[in-house]
């Protein structure tokens, strides 16, 4: 949201859009609705278009970008709702006041103050986190743009005016550069191009000043807004003193999306259509929902138990209160009677409060700070993945983000991987590496590049093709593109090299790859003016050539050509494309010593393009160029017409060579990606590229091996026309059957058990998914999505190519969906991705370098997508097994809290006596056993993070929410009682002679519960203890600090005559306990049968992992040997020589 | 009985060698005479079996006056050495009955004089008689334990008291600064003007002992008894018997009378009354629980230990612990 035309890159002041709007937008439609109908009419500039037609100032969305959830105002009644929104807040909240209406037994203070506490910490956070909300909303709202007011430039702030540059852009004139082209890089990129060009209506394009735009009067009428990136409609009527209206159609080239950068210019003016939350990038973030976390889940589930337990015992207790006190000299003694009012309460009544005092005495063992410890953990222990050194990126002075600190477990429990290609599993920069003329290869090294410049020993070489034909071919290198020359002082040098004046900019990396190559071997584009581009070439001498014609690049030719006219008169065709695409248009007899190359350098995982030429007589170029003017002009079917010029003239042409260029992948994606695998995650590719790029993508970072069967579903293999649904079904239902049918059923089996067998790889594009999700028209075709589904579950690895955003976040909704709902991440780098960001479970930016919307939108942004791999492995690893133990802990020591008290109830007539001092039972879990299990939850690691991060099958061990399933749960739930009954029994025998002190004095119900209390606060402390692999000063600190703690504040509590209390119950009861040497030895043995259990565990554990060890010894060697091998392996096995090298 | 008591064995009365069932019946038995040396002498002198001769005492009612009497003779069959303890006990008495354990107003007890005039609510129904604040108020104040129990020793027919200190029962910061008499002028009769004595007790709290420094809120048994017990069968240190010089011992072997006032009805709700001799070790009373929970716990310890080591010793492989970790 960040990015303005304005701020970002472009030096120098973009002259604002154009102020008020007048709008058919309804109020209500502001926002969010995808389905839009009508029109908009913005009038550029408050003016009436006639006198006639009164100007009305118009209901429109402000600009402003409202991220943040509270205000000032509202912050603390809204906050409160949310948080008592919650199932264990409000229960907490309803004990409390059944606390302050019933008479119970223990005083509000005791679950008030916790709740209190949690509140208080919880709205602390989520009023930090907001505060940042609020700050970065401001730097987008307060940042400066320029209006035209009055002829002049108005510098004002963003949110404050209501149509802004903000909003997305209509072009209206531009600062001429460049044949009134304006290259945009769009914010985050549309798609892999990342660059795109964007025009404007030439009737606009003379007006380049402040007054010429003020005198401007026109209307633009568009669509309503609409999430869909590409497509927009519209049409702008220009009104002229003494003309007739004239109107012009307005396309997707002419709209400017928020966030767009300017590349070739410095400022443009423009009109702002869509603006604040209406803009089309706004609308593609569908709104951030609130992630809830498989943990989450699961703990709601463990409080249902535990709710269940405690209405039961709460139930037992009064049932049995009720038996017991059918005897009247139990329910009335003579030394404790009733009071009046007691007597005169109904039974029901008496009942109910019974009951509802029971819940009150055990509400303890849902733990109330749980959650807020649970926030504190997560909220601290994201700060982990921030400082995460090795997630330091150098190049761009940053570590990771992290946006959101509720997901950290839910990375150690990916299933899905959804990335992006470019600029995530790529660097998104392409680099020229070879290139073959004639079929002889010539290759550069880095050292010898100074030698090309030279005007005769230019090549090493493997062999030597005439000097005529190695000039052509730069030539054409130089020629056969649409890349522009921008001056190096107007951009920062974001490709070109620093030493360079100028930079090449293109919407297609792979052409600046080409042109820099040529570049090296001495031929030096130098820009085009008024249609003649410039050479110099080796000999330093300069070459102009008239440019004729741009057969434009598109995805089912799958090459274009210039036509040029050199300064001698003579017409040359140049085209380069895709080897399937041009082999066929040349000479047969040229082709098979180029292949040779073409092939190997396909194999090695480089995108090669093949370059033809051919002469055209002035006959022929006129007969072109009046064919291509028709085609031109036609309304109707005027792609096809086209396409019929171009392809009979890109026929006959001799085959020159071939080039390679390297899309670099990012350093160790590969090796990335193969750990996902290995640690049982699939990994989608989704990406707005063409296939091929795609899949020579996905074979080069072994997402797809060589042995890894590809199934097809895409424009190519579906075909067109209107057979392509019958086409479809076919081919889903082959698919579905090779997949499911034919798989003999292992299901018993591993869950991931595909890794073993053949692996399959599913390739699918744009529009066939479309035609899937969204069938025509029949019901038959409505269980294609399931078919589809089944079969993408079926695959290793899934490449979706051709995708728009917002099917990115179909599919990855598709897949969270799914049975058992996986939980999915995705990764991405572009604004296009921020959509799938958003809806995946656990959304992931690359601080890439096309902008900074996905790494704002995602819940982590990370520099580069190999810290994927320590995010996941070793991050998410641990933080899932600290915070499932947390969560187990807390139930455990919440049981074995209330355990005693409640069998306490059977020892004092079920009268709701509490065993535990209120303090104590307000401090358990505030104060005296906290933060241990924050400091574990925080710092602990079971496994070393270089084993983690090494070890990719241990996060298998985790997954599928392994450590919060029934299992561990009952474990830890029959650990709870088991202490619990050893602490109420223990002191209960013990207290059959309750005479302990050395000087025969007596101890009363309340140091009963205190020993209880003591051995439970050492015994879940001690085990807490036991259980931590990973001593840091801070463990001990809390761990012998809390218990020292403990005591330190007994004493205190017992040593003064509170006044405010009404007992003074626990006056001296502990020092008392102490002098007592029985209580002592009582206390320890407790506390020793309370861990022998665990101790016994380990122990057995240690035994048995020593045996593994010795037997694995010998087993280890070899794969470890193995381990070793180098770690990059060359980058390609196998790829398809025609998939792999198009533009 | 108390509701549960039936489901716990009490091993408080065991003796090695008896049999168990001999302490099941502990309770039940009475008079009982304990003839092992370290552990307590038990009385039960509730009186519910016909033979008792505390049996007429049974339906005693609080304001009976004169008491009812009675005495229990026995025998005992091994000196007590040191100093020996003499506790009341009582049993099915609930004494951590919410009710009962909130119903005390502390700062009453402490010698607030607001508190003394207006006492606290939680002392309902025990607050007020006859619109006068009851000193000391409350249920637990009002059941205090008023049973006199004195001991002789019957040596050829004379009957020679045994000297019970009634001070050094409670706990020092009770006696101390927990409980204090209302301040101000005049005796301690004056102190407690306007307020009524407990319903069921006999005479004021201001006429509990003849002593002033045990006599009010600072009288020892009246501290003792409000220090709820934790269970419904619970003991309460009553009285001293310091050993003489170290030629005696503190009670020699022989017979004994235990003459008692039986003020304290515990027929009407299934209680029973015992009264305890015993002497304390630096372990403070005698509790067989420590001792077989600790023996039974070092036995499987060590057993457990044993067959560690024995599987260590088999599987164990020294050279390879420590390298890996984890």
């Amino acid at each position: 949201m960040r990015l303005l035309i304005t701020a970002a890159r472009a030096p120098g002041p973009a002259r604002g859009g154009k102020r008020r709007q007048r709008a058919s937008c309804q109020l209500g439609k502001c926002a969010g609705e995808e389905k839009r109908v009508g029109t908009r009419t913005v009038v550029v500039g408050h003016r009436p278009v006639s006198e006639t037609d009164a100007y009305v100032a118009q209901k429109f969305c402000d600009n402003r970008i409202v991220s943040s959830k509270y205000t000032l105002w509202n912050f603390l009644p809204k906050n409160l709702f949310e948080q008592f929104r919650r199932i264990a807040n409000f229960y907490f909240l309803i004990i409390f006041l059944v606390q302050v209406i019933v008479d119970t037994p223990t005083s509000p203070v005791t679950s008030g103050l916790p709740l209190f506490f949690v509140i208080t910490v919880t709205a602390i956070k989520q009023g930090y986190e907001d505060w940042l909300r609020h700050r970065a909303d401001n730097e987008v709202n307060k940042s400066n743009v320029f209006i035209v007011e009055n002829a002049k430039q108005v510098q004002k702030e963003s949110e404050k005016i209501k149509v802004t540059v903000n909003g997305e852009v209509r072009l209206l004139s531009l600062k001429l550069v460049g044949r009134g082209r304006c290259v945009v890089r769009a914010g985050g990129g549309m798609s892999c191009p990342g660059e795109l060009t964007h025009y404007a209506v030439r009737d606009t394009t003379v007006l380049c000043t402040d007054e010429a735009i003020d005198a401007l009067t026109a209307t633009i009428e568009c669509e309503q807004p609409q999430p869909d990136l590409y497509k927009f409609v519209g049409r702008i009527i220009i009104y002229r003193s003494n003309q007739e209206p004239v109107a012009r159609s307005l396309g997707p080239e002419n709209l400017l999306l928020k966030g767009a950068t300017l590349k070739n210019t410095k400022k443009i003016y423009g009109v702002a259509v869509y603006t604040g939350m209406e803009t089309k990038m706004a609308l593609n973030y569908q709104g951030k929902s609130q992630k809830r976390s498989a943990v989450e889940k699961s703990i709601n589930a463990f409080l249902i138990v535990y709710l269940c337990i405690l209405l039961s015992k709460a139930t037992v207790c009064t049932t049995l209160k009720y038996v017991w006190q059918s005897n009247p000299f139990n329910d009335e003694p003579w030394y404790n009677e009733k009071t009046k009012k007691e007597r005169e309460t109904f039974k029901v009544l008496r009942m109910f409060t019974d009951f509802l005092s029971f819940m009150v005495l055990f509400n303890f063992i849902i733990p109330v700070s749980m959650y807020v410890t649970v926030e504190m953990q997560k909220f601290l222990g994201s700060f982990f993945i921030s400082w995460d050194k090795e997630m330091y990126d150098e190049e761009i002075k940053e570590g990771a983000l992290v946006n959101t600190s509720d997901l950290n477990e839910e990375l150690g429990q990916v299933e899905y991987v959804f990335t992006d290609k470019t600029g995530t599993l790529t660097e998104n920069s392409m680099e020229f590496i070879e290139c073959c003329i004639d079929g002889h290869k010539y290759k550069d090294c880095i050292s010898e590049v100074d030698g090309f410049s030279q005007t005769d020993g230019p090549l090493k070489y493997y062999g030597k093709a005439e000097k005529s034909r190695e000039e052509l071919f730069l030539r054409a290198l130089c020629l056969c593109h649409t890349v522009q020359i921008k001056e190096a002082d107007q951009v920062d040098g974001l490709i070109g090299h620093p030493e360079h004046r100028y930079t090449y900019i293109s919407s297609s990396p792979d052409e600046i790859a080409l042109v820099k190559g040529a570049e090296k071997y001495g031929f030096t584009f130098l820009g085009l003016e008024n249609n003649f581009m410039k050479i110099r070439n080796q000999k330093n001498e300069m070459e102009t050539y008239q440019l004729l014609h741009v057969l434009n690049f598109d995805p089912v030719r799958r090459r274009m050509s210039v036509i040029v006219r050199t300064t001698t008169g003579t017409l040359l065709l140049f085209c380069k494309g895709a080897d399937s695409s041009i082999f066929p248009r040349v000479q047969q007899e040229e082709i098979q010593q180029t292949k040779v190359h073409v092939d190997r350098n396909a194999m090695d995982g480089y995108r090669t393009l093949c370059v033809a030429f051919k002469e055209l007589t002035q006959k022929e170029y006129d007969k072109i160029d009046r064919q291509l003017n028709e085609a031109k002009m036609a309304l109707q079917d005027r792609e096809e017409k086209m396409a019929k010029v171009f392809e009979d003239t890109e026929a006959d042409m001799h085959l020159i060579g071939a080039t390679a260029v390297e899309d670099r992948l990012q350093e160790q994606s590969a090796e990335t990606i193969e750990a996902l695998h290995a640690a049982g995650m699939k990994v989608w590719v989704l990406t707005g590229d063409k296939m091929e790029t795609a899949k020579s993508t996905c074979y080069a970072c072994r997402l797809f091996q060589t042995s890894t069967e590809l199934l097809e579903l895409t424009a190519k293999t579906v075909g067109e026309s209107e057979r392509k649904e019958d086409r479809l079904h076919e081919l889903l239902m082959e698919y579905h059957k090779k997949l499911i049918q034919d798989v003999p059923k292992n299901r018993g089996g591993l869950k991931r058990s595909w890794t073993l067998s053949q692996e399959y790889g599913l390739i699918i594009d744009g529009s066939t998914l479309s035609l899937i999700l969204n069938p025509s028209q029949d019901s038959s075709s409505s269980n294609y999505k399931n078919i589809f589904l089944q079969i993408c579950l079926k695959c290793t690895a899934v490449l979706c190519c051709r995708m728009a955003p917002l099917q990115k976040a179909q599919i990855v909704r598709m897949v969270k969906n799914t049975k058992g709902s996986p939980i999915t991440l995705s990764i991405g780098d572009g604004a296009n991705d921020v959509s799938m960001i958003l809806e995946a479970h656990v959304g992931i930016g690359i601080k890439g370098k096309e902008g900074r919307q996905a790494s704002r939108n995602s819940d982590y942004a990370v520099p580069k997508f190999k810290h994927l791999r320590k995010l996941l492995l070793a991050h998410g690893h641990l933080y899932y097994v600290r915070i499932a133990h947390l969560v187990q802990y807390f139930f455990y020591k919440n049981l074995c809290f209330i355990l005693p008290q409640f069998l306490y109830q059977f020892f004092c007539g079920f009268s709701q006596q509490p065993l535990y001092d209120a303090a104590y039972l307000t401090m358990y879990n505030i104060c005296f056993t906290s933060l241990p299990i924050l400091a574990y939850s925080l710092l602990e690691q079971h496994i070393n993070i270089d084993t983690l991060t090494a070890d990719p099958q241990l996060y298998m061990k985790v997954s599928d929410n392994a450590m919060l399933q029934w299992k561990p749960f009952l474990y830890w739930t029959f650990l709870g009682a088991f202490e619990g009954l050893v602490f109420f029994f223990g002191v209960y025998f013990l207290f059959q002679n309750s005479s302990l002190e050395d000087n025969g004095k007596v101890f009363g119900n309340w140091t009963f519960g205190t020993i209880v209390f003591t051995v439970l606060v050492f015994t879940v402390t001690l085990k807490l203890a036991l259980d931590t692999r990973f001593w840091t000063w801070m463990n001990h600190f809390v761990i012998w600090g809390s218990l020292a703690f403990y005591v330190f504040f007994s004493f205190f509590w017992g040593g003064v005559i509170w006044p405010f209390l009404k007992q003074q119950r626990m006056y001296f009861v502990f020092a008392h306990m102490l002098t007592s040497v029985s209580t002592w030895l009582a206390i320890i043995l407790l506390i020793f049968i309370s861990l022998f259990p665990e101790i016994l565990l380990i122990v057995l554990k240690n035994i048995k992992e020593k045996s593994h060890q010795v037997r694995n010894k010998i087993i280890r060697k070899v794969p470890d040997s193995l381990s070793a091998r180098p770690s990059v392996r060359p980058l390609l096995l196998r790829t398809f020589s025609d998939e792999s090298n198009v533009l | 009985m108390g509701f549960w008591s039936w489901g716990v064995v009490t091993l408080q009365n065991e003796c090695p060698g008896n049999t168990l069932a001999y302490s099941s019946i502990s309770f039940f038995y009475s008079p009982t005479v304990n003839d092992c040396p370290f552990f307590p002498l038990q009385i039960d002198y509730t009186g519910t079996e016909p033979s008792s001769p505390c049996n007429k005492c049974l339906n005693v009612s609080w304001d009976s006056s004169p008491p009812c009497t009675c005495t229990i003779n026995f025998t005992l069959e091994h000196s007590f050495e040191s100093n020996v303890f003499m506790y009341y006990g009582l049993s099915n008495f609930y004494q951590n009955h919410r009710r009962y354990v909130k119903s005390r107003d502390d700062s009453q007890l402490n010698g607030d004089n607001a508190s003394l005039l207006n006492p606290s609510k939680e002392c309902e129904p025990y607050r007020t008689n006859e619109d006068k604040p009851i000193a000391p108020c409350g249920a637990i104040a009002n059941s205090m334990f008023n049973d006199t129990l004195e001991l002789y020793r019957i040596d050829n027919d004379t009957r020679t008291p045994i000297t019970l200190i009634k001070k050094g029962i409670a706990w020092w910061t009770d006696k101390n600064v927990k409980f204090r008499n209302p301040t101000g002028d005049g005796n301690l009769t004056a102190l407690f003007q306007g307020t009524t004595k407990p319903v069921n007790w006999p005479k004021p709290v201001y006429m509990l002992d003849s002593e002033p420094d045990n006599n009010g809120f600072i009288n020892e048994d009246f501290i003792v008894w409000m220090r709820t017990a934790a269970l419904p069968t619970f003991r309460k240190l009553y009285r001293l018997i310091e050993r003489k010089n170290n030629l005696q011992p503190t009670l020699q072997a022989g017979k004994y009378s235990l003459d008692i006032a039986y003020n304290y009805p515990v027929h009407s709700f299934d209680g029973r009354k015992r009264m305890i001799l015993s002497t304390i070790s630096w372990m403070g009373g005698k509790n067989p629980f420590l001792g077989i929970a600790y023996i039974t716990v070092g036995s499987i310890c060590f057993f457990l230990g044993v067959v560690l080591l024995i599987i260590h010793h088999k599987y164990g492989n020294r050279n390879t612990s420590a390298d890996i970790p984890n």
